[in-house]
């Protein structure tokens, strides 16, 4: 087994490790916890894996852990500081923008970098959608889901 | 766990070029977003990895002094397309890759890859072939330099040799400039989706006339393709319906659709008629053309 020795930075908590290079940063994520971290498809296309790699959101099925080295990695579980939600978290149960909730913790990830690199900007439901166009819900029908980016955007 | 037999980290473009050159079955792992997919499904072609994210001077965007534009092999789809030089210079690269996966994808992905994994559907091709661009490879024997004309040769293939590592694009000023440039991808979803057909144009006008067009298009042929006959059939014409039938009429020439599950050859012929009449149009309107 080959390992890369790796410094990273999950929810402002600092980890050094030896991680096998053919892990995911998913998977690695997943073993110390942090379960919000969904695996679904496993090849990039339903976003459930979503989290931000330096508040870039990443699908991290599709990322090599080592390729976290130095980074600063953000998860759904870091959001919530001392136990209030986020605005963007917030906006999600206000709207009524969850139902099963596999998908919610990686729109909830790429909804937060959205608004943050779109700030002050007014947005339109087109661009809402085209954001988050790689995120898949199977049960909601998205109309909420862009509710609540709208109000996180007003409420942010 | 992906099914990595070996992986090397490459600490510099010469390192990584030895690598890829001293093992047969070495391939270049840049956003991952086609090597992991094809890792996932179990395919073994892919499990001897030279990783080139450390290479950080491939990332890089800028412009010489002789208005070159050069873009790093893997800046991703989107540093490329929110840099300043690209929104200026040669805007249609970023419109064409804006249409590429979703958010995610284009944050891991780069245009490095896109172009050098072959893909007959990849959306930056159309850009790259209608601004001629040159591509500075590193091999075993240094520095050269290939245009994207003839680059592609089959589908998945490139002239790319064993030991090479694409540095980076360059856009020279005499393909960009004076010319305005459109793009558009037809798929069956509005994101997340691959081209059924894309087709590319730029267009130099003198004044109502195009002086030069350049046409081109994905999934329309083996390979990404430029349209030569087209292209001269348009020349020194102002646009008219007109003209842009006799340029379809002689792009049939150019294009060798094919049936598949995603179209059919009929109907992708259908596609490459038409988009190529909207996207030139496009193009000479982008340039202040009164079509």
């Amino acid at each position: 087994m080959q390992t890369m020795n790796i410094k990273l930075t999950i929810n402002t908590k600092r980890h050094e490790m030896d991680v096998d290079v053919r892990k995911s940063l998913m998977d690695l994520l997943r073993e110390l916890g942090y379960s919000s971290v969904k695996h679904g498809c496993g090849v990039g296309e339903c976003g459930a894996c979503t989290v931000l790699v330096d508040d870039i959101p990443i699908d991290s099925c599709l990322y090599l852990a080592t390729w976290a080295n130095n980074a600063e990695i953000r998860t759904t579980e870091g959001e919530c500081r001392d136990g209030k939600l986020s605005s963007v978290q917030e906006a999600y149960v206000e709207e009524g923008a969850v139902q099963c909730g596999f998908c919610t913790p990686g729109l909830i990830m790429t909804t937060t970098s959205f608004l943050e690199k779109n700030k002050g900007k007014d947005l339109s439901r087109e661009e809402i959608k085209r954001g988050h166009a790689g995120n898949l819900c199977r049960c909601t029908g998205y109309q909420t889901i862009i509710n609540a980016v709208e109000t996180a955007s007003k409420n942010g | 766990m992906f099914p990595i037999e070996k992986y090397h980290y490459a600490e510099s473009v010469k390192d990584a070029v030895e690598a890829l050159a001293a093992d047969e079955k070495a391939k270049i792992i840049a956003g991952g977003t086609d090597v992991l997919v094809r890792l996932h499904g179990g395919n073994s072609d892919y499990g001897c990895l030279v990783d080139i994210n450390g290479l950080s001077e491939l990332k890089e965007i800028r412009m010489d002094g002789e208005g070159n534009v050069f873009i790093g092999s893997l800046a991703t789809f989107t540093e490329i397309m929110d840099h300043e030089l690209i929104k200026k210079y040669v805007p249609v690269i970023g419109e064409s890759l804006a249409t590429i996966g979703g958010p995610q994808v284009r944050n891991s992905g780069t245009m490095g890859g896109n172009i050098c994994n072959g893909a007959v559907s990849a959306d930056s091709a159309c850009a790259a072939l209608v601004h001629e661009f040159d591509l500075v490879i590193e091999g075993p024997d240094g520095e050269r330099v290939e245009s994207i004309n003839g680059f592609h040769t089959g589908p998945g293939r490139t002239i790319l040799k064993k030991g090479d590592l694409l540095k980076s694009f360059c856009v020279r000023p005499q393909h960009y400039k004076g010319f305005s440039a459109s793009y558009y991808k037809y798929a069956m979803r509005g994101a997340m989706d691959i081209a059924t057909i894309g087709c590319g144009a730029a267009v130099k006008m003198d004044g109502e006339l195009i002086e030069t067009l350049k046409l081109a298009f994905t999934v329309a042929a083996p390979t990404p393709i430029r349209c030569r006959n087209a292209e001269k059939a348009m020349e020194n014409k102002t646009i008219t319906e007109e003209s842009l039938q006799s340029m379809t009429d002689a792009l049939e020439e150019d294009v060798k659709p094919r049936d598949s599950w995603r179209a059919s050859k009929d109907f992708r012929l259908h596609l490459i008629r038409t988009l190529a009449k909207k996207v030139t149009r496009q193009a000479a309107k982008n340039q202040g053309g009164s079509c």
